[in-house]
């Protein structure tokens, strides 16, 4: 047998075949399908469309709902399609839905999946949303997919795939005290382009990724779809073992799945993280890449602090650390990405302050868990871009009208960068005021 | 699949993601209601800056008379069509509006998909740039079984790369009758 890389191992083992090679169509059956409330309605119109009124998905316990985008609005057609799920979800008999107003209620479902136990390794992840690809991180192919192919999903458990090429990002080092993986991941994207790894995975290794705890290499994998990739994958280490273990949904069995020697790779770049610098995305592209260095001074409106991508606790501990103790000169939104991370801004401490109230403390408003005004979403949402303002933001996507206002300007960096910027009112080097 | 589209051209550039196709206020429309589908196809490219905005002059509205559907037929664009998020209401808003064909020199995955698999409308890859070659407004024909694209103003005639494996369900209509006819779904 050819060596492979593991995400042709992953998808040939899904799809029955011992080998498969990048290019080859292939069926492979999902292990979980994910949907929220933004493409959940539009999949269950498909999925009554094609299999009947009266059709059952193909397993009640791998369907995940999980509603996170547009969750506290007064929208009226938002929370009709909350609505919508409810109906679904009581009709099928699903087993894990989070709904809103309840204690399972969780906010981003990105982060929701793994805390609670819906990512292993050697799995098949499809989710109606780009980000799905962050589930990576656990050594599992997770990918973004739309309604069409998530009701196709839904009724049979299968999907065509073509199998990707991999190419291999190498990090060596430890990071640095004002260093995040969100600055390698903007460094990555720079270097390849918005488009640079469109129909590829994009597998990260070396040192420097496994010396990063569990939600930076989720941070690495999340933002692959920023340069267009099909997949963003880590195999797995003890560190994972041990996150995943502790909670594994229903306990199920799973297969660690690694990169075989000598896989072929289309594409190897190495990096050492130790001499990098804070980088930073200018409007309006994820790729636009400069340093914080080259870009230090520029005004801005607005700080936010939240998303799949920077509203983890690793985040929020990374921007109380130079937000402790100090006052932000500008509007400031923390939004954490799920209700257990909102719970730990309120317990975990540091010098004997919570987190939540290091951040009120220094003048930022605290939001509820959702993906909040990353997309934009309802004119009501926390900490939307309503006019054509500058905003800093440890978010994803910087095209032009993603955070509401389409003359909004906004510029992608770490929580650390985020908080600098945050007490000056201009965009700061952590490095000039880690404490 | 018809054998060509023929119509007006609207012109993008570079890294049209799916915010600019349809931006995420209105993805609180369903699209599986029919009296709300349209509701996309009025909003459609509503977040593309002006400037960009059919090109090569820009400040071109994409629609004129009606307000859900385009005058335009065939979209023209440029490098990765369609980035950003995985929200099928963009290639459900460019049908909704009426475009029958997108031409853009390459396709960010999960649009592609979208677009292949619910059968919304073709996305072809050009061999040339073309967003820098034709103009918003200009008269354009597919041939689509020779890969041609006949620039009808100009008389200009552009190369299109052929459908390849995708063929097969763009012709069955998507995934879902592609299925049937391989034999994968019985339903």
């Amino acid at each position: 047998m050819p060596a492979m890389t593991m995400t042709e191992k992953i998808l040939g083992r899904h799809a029955g075949r011992d080998s498969v090679q990048p290019g080859d169509n292939i069926w492979v059956d999902a292990d979980i399908l994910m949907t929220h409330d933004v493409c959940g309605p539009g999949t269950i119109g498909v999925f009554h469309q094609h299999f009947g009124k009266n059709a059952k998905v193909w397993d009640r316990e791998k369907v995940v709902i999980i509603p996170d985008h547009y969750i506290f609005t007064a929208d009226a057609m938002a929370n009709r399609n909350v609505d919508t799920l409810r109906k679904f979800v009581a009709e099928q008999n699903i087993k894990y839905f989070y709904d809103v107003g309840t204690p399972r209620y969780k906010g981003v479902c990105h982060i929701a999946l793994p805390e609670e136990g819906h990512t292993r390794p050697g799995e098949v992840l499809f989710g109606t949303d780009s980000h799905t690809c962050t589930a990576g991180a656990f050594g599992e192919f997770a990918t973004g997919i739309g309604n069409t192919d998530a009701g196709f999903v839904m009724g049979t458990g299968k999907l065509w795939v073509k199998v990707p090429p991999t190419m291999r990002f190498v990090f060596h080092g430890n990071l640095p005290p004002y260093l995040m993986a969100k600055d390698l991941i903007l460094a990555v994207i720079g270097d390849i382009g918005c488009d640079g790894a469109t129909y590829k995975a994009m597998e990260f290794d070396g040192d420097g990724v496994y010396a990063l705890n569990i939600e930076e290499r989720m941070t690495l994998c999340n933002m692959v779809i920023e340069a267009g990739g099909k997949n963003g994958v880590i195999a797995p280490d003890q560190v994972t073992l041990d996150y995943v273990n502790a909670r594994n949904a229903s306990g199920k069995k799973y297969d660690v799945v690694t990169t075989d020697q000598g896989a072929t790779f289309c594409y190897e770049r190495v990096y050492d993280v130790t001499k990098l610098e804070p980088v930073i995305a200018k409007p309006h592209s994820p790729d636009n890449r400069a340093y914080v260095s080259e870009v230090r001074g520029t005004k801005l409106d607005r700080a936010y602090i939240g998303s799949c991508t920077g509203g983890k606790m690793t985040d929020f501990r990374a921007a109380a650390g130079i937000l402790k103790g100090r006052s932000v000169k500008i509007d400031t939104f923390v939004v954490p990405a799920t209700s257990e991370i909102a719970a730990g801004l309120k317990s975990e401490k540091l010098n004997g302050q919570s987190l939540e109230d290091v951040f009120l403390s220094a003048g930022a408003k605290i939001g509820q868990p959702s993906c909040a005004a990353c997309l934009g979403g309802p004119s009501d949402t926390f900490g939307r871009l309503n006019g054509p303002i500058s905003c800093i933001s440890t978010t994803n996507r910087n095209f032009p009208g993603r955070m509401g206002h389409k003359e909004a300007k906004v510029f992608l960096a770490s929580p650390l960068t985020v908080a600098a910027s945050a007490l000056t009112g201009v965009i700061a080097d952590p490095r000039d005021c880690l404490q | 699949m018809q054998s060509t589209i023929t119509g007006k051209a609207y012109v993008l550039g570079d890294n049209i993601d799916t915010d600019q196709i349809i931006p995420a206020q209105y993805l609180t429309f369903n699209p599986a209601v029919p009296e709300e589908y349209q509701m996309f196809g009025k909003f459609a490219l509503s977040s593309v800056p002006a400037s960009q905005a059919g090109l090569p002059k820009g400040h071109v509205p994409f629609h004129t008379k009606d307000e859900f559907v385009s005058d335009y037929r065939i979209i023209v664009g440029g490098k990765n069509f369609g980035c950003g998020s995985s929200r099928e209401h963009a290639p459900i808003a460019l049908d909704a509006a009426g475009i029958e064909a997108v031409v853009a020199e390459f396709y960010a995955r999960i649009f592609f998909r979208n677009a292949v698999n619910g059968g919304y409308l073709v996305p072809f890859e050009s061999v040339n740039r073309l967003c820098d070659r034709i103009c918003t407004g200009d008269d354009v024909k597919i041939d689509v079984e020779n890969n041609l694209l006949h620039n009808l103003t100009t008389g200009e005639q552009w190369q299109l790369k052929p459908l390849g494996e995708v063929a097969p369900i763009i012709d069955a209509g998507g995934v879902f009758p592609y299925a049937k006819k391989v034999g994968m779904l019985k339903v």
